[in-house]
């Protein structure tokens, strides 16, 4: 009796040893296919014209066109420089914004006692319910009876106001330990400075988190651009490589070098604070 | 009452008037920007939906309910919305247990766990602009270069126009890959958060009740523990759904403009708003409609998984 529960034991092991194999197998296999589009993007930013639309295929070019970024950034028809300038202007700007606004808010509703602050919270968390983009044609409207249109500023102060930034930080604040203010109440800090002097620094890594995710959303954010942009002075980065890919004419190593240069600053934020945007989006307390 | 109870009753209103100046002094610059960029648009879209208001932001003319009825009567609008609803129906379910199938994978691995997960996290870094135009022109370009097509080639199959035919509508592949890939990461993040809270005693329980590790775990520990999370992740992949313009803006329109197939009513709305008719009223009129049909779809599901959670504890 115990020699066969020794083989199926012995039996099932091999199972479960297969079973890995196969699964590691399968993950790899998922992983380079996952990385298939960043190859090709690459691929083609360093391939000439007639390597990328040949009908022989390769899989290397044969040699790299480093020359494609110099032609980028010399094509005067799209005003690529400048449109990195305002993605990045727009990105870190929005970004520090929502931080300030949605964290004080967070705050407040979290931690200063006032008798509606509930109603407050749920009327900042309907707004979720609303998709942003439902409301675009009216905000164009609101937006361009400001004489925003093809600002910066019309591009930027709508999208400070993130319900979903400040729901973030709303529950981390209920979770701060309660101590650290209270010592900060003896000594005689008011909520403005025991926030600035002692929340706050304590608080980095959901501010780096927030963070991230707010300035990836605000890097690749197409919709609002698209409508606000009308100029192209005021174009983003991502209105920039759509106007390349509706366009009659097509230069695509300067599209794929263009596509690939616009998310180096995502992959370079995205290396540095990954575990923070994973603790964030775990955090987000979708639950 | 005493002096010293009034005093006492003195001061507490006074701190309370003090708590609440300072809750507002934080709230209110964001709650004031809410209004300002979201609840005032929201109003005014109502509002202009019920006026015919051509090229300006000041409606003209008392329409009623004029335009929602043209948009209900017009085949465009309402072939949009069931564009919308094909590719949610579809979406939805696929990505879910893509990324649910991706979590268990990846939370099983003992060493390079990491690795993964960043691997299948990283499209996240991308936008719907730059997938779409990979996409477009190298994985599934309609003439020979693509991947797509030089893959088929190597087998001797026929080239494939994938963007432009629609019959069969092999644009629908396209378009559910390139958000497939963009997402799955994301959600599969969430998952393993999820996956990371199920208590290990649940499954030494199950364990020592003979439940056998695969299929008979995952449905009765697993799944049911993921609960919360699957009610988020559905939720969310339902909103992003009918938020989608960029990929199919980006995928289908040309110099030309956008071909009259898998319109989402996002695009549909876009065109007629800010196209050359600036048709703000009907465009007003169609984004009422289709915050209408979220709010009902968000709710419904809200209390369609609500219900449940009650059976499940009685």
């Amino acid at each position: 009796m115990s020699s066969r529960t020794g083989n199926s034991g012995l039996r099932d092991d091999g199972l479960v040893r297969a079973g890995r194999a196969l699964r590691l197998a399968l993950l790899v296999a998922l992983a380079l296919l996952f990385l298939v589009p960043f190859y090709l993007l690459v691929r083609n930013g360093l391939a000439t014209e007639q390597e990328i639309t040949s009908p022989d295929w390769t899989f290397f070019p044969t040699d790299l066109q480093w020359g494609n970024v110099t032609e980028l950034f010399e094509d005067s028809s799209v005003p690529f420089a400048r449109s990195l300038l305002n993605s990045a202007l727009i990105a870190v700007a929005t970004t520090l914004g929502t931080l300030v606004l949605a964290s004080l808010a967070g705050y407040g509703l979290a931690r200063i006692p006032y008798r509606h602050a509930n109603k407050v919270f749920y009327a900042i968390l309907g707004t979720l319910m609303v998709p942003a983009a439902v409301t675009f044609v009216p905000s164009f409207v609101l937006v361009s009876s400001l004489g925003w249109v093809s600002t910066l500023r019309g591009l930027i102060v709508p999208t400070l106001f993130s319900a979903f930034a400040c729901f973030v930080f709303r529950q981390y604040f209920l979770g701060f330990p309660g101590e650290l203010e209270d010592a900060a109440r003896v000594d005689g800090l008011g909520y403005w400075r025991t926030y600035w002097r002692v929340v706050v620094p304590n608080s980095r890594p959901v501010f780096a988190a927030v963070g991230t995710i707010v300035f990836i959303g605000a890097w690749n954010s197409f919709l609002w651009p698209l409508v606000i942009g009308q100029d192209q002075n005021s174009w983003t980065v991502q209105v920039a490589l759509s106007s390349f890919t509706t366009a009659q004419v097509v230069r695509l190593h300067e599209l794929f070098v263009a596509a690939a240069v616009s998310i180096l600053p995502l992959l370079l934020v995205f290396l540095l604070f990954q575990r923070w945007i994973v603790a964030g989006v775990e955090r987000s307390g979708i639950d | 009452m005493s002096r010293e109870k009034k005093q006492k009753q003195g001061k507490r209103e006074k701190q309370e008037s003090h708590r609440t100046r300072w809750f507002w002094v934080f709230v209110g610059p964001f709650l004031l920007g809410l209004v300002v960029f979201t609840y005032v648009p929201l109003g005014w879209s109502v509002y202009l939906s019920f006026f015919d208001a051509h090229n300006t932001v000041t409606p003209t003319e008392f329409v009623g309910l004029g335009n929602y009825t043209a948009l209900l009567r017009d085949d465009a609008f309402t072939s949009s919305l069931w564009t919308f609803c094909l590719f949610t129906l579809f979406i939805v379910p696929t990505t879910y247990a893509a990324s649910l199938a991706l979590a268990l994978m990846v939370n099983r691995l003992r060493r390079a766990q990491a690795f993964f997960r960043s691997v299948f996290f990283l499209p996240a870094a991308c936008s719907y602009v730059v997938a779409a135009l990979i996409w477009k022109m190298s994985l599934f370009n309609g003439v020979r270069f693509g991947l797509a097509n030089t893959l088929l080639g190597y087998v001797d199959a026929d080239q494939i126009a994938w963007l432009s035919t629609t019959d069969p509508p092999w644009y629908w592949l396209v378009i559910v890959t390139v958000r497939l890939w963009l997402q799955a990461g994301f959600y599969m993040i969430l998952f393993l958060a999820g996956l990371q809270r199920i208590s290990p005693t649940l499954y030494e329980a199950a364990a020592v009740d003979g439940a056998r590790p695969g299929w008979q775990v995952f449905r009765h520990i697993t799944f049911p523990q993921l609960r919360t999370t699957s009610v988020a992740v559905v939720l969310l992949l339902v909103i992003n759904a009918f938020q989608a313009f960029d990929e199919f803006y980006n995928l289908l329109s040309d110099a030309r403009g956008y071909p009259p197939y898998a319109r989402p009513p996002l695009v549909y709305l876009y065109y007629l708003a800010l196209g050359q008719g600036q048709n703000l009223g009907l465009g007003s009129a169609g984004a009422v409609l289709l915050a209408l049909i979220v709010a009902v779809v968000t709710i419904g599901q809200a209390r369609w998984f609500g219900l449940g959670r009650k059976e499940a504890d009685a």
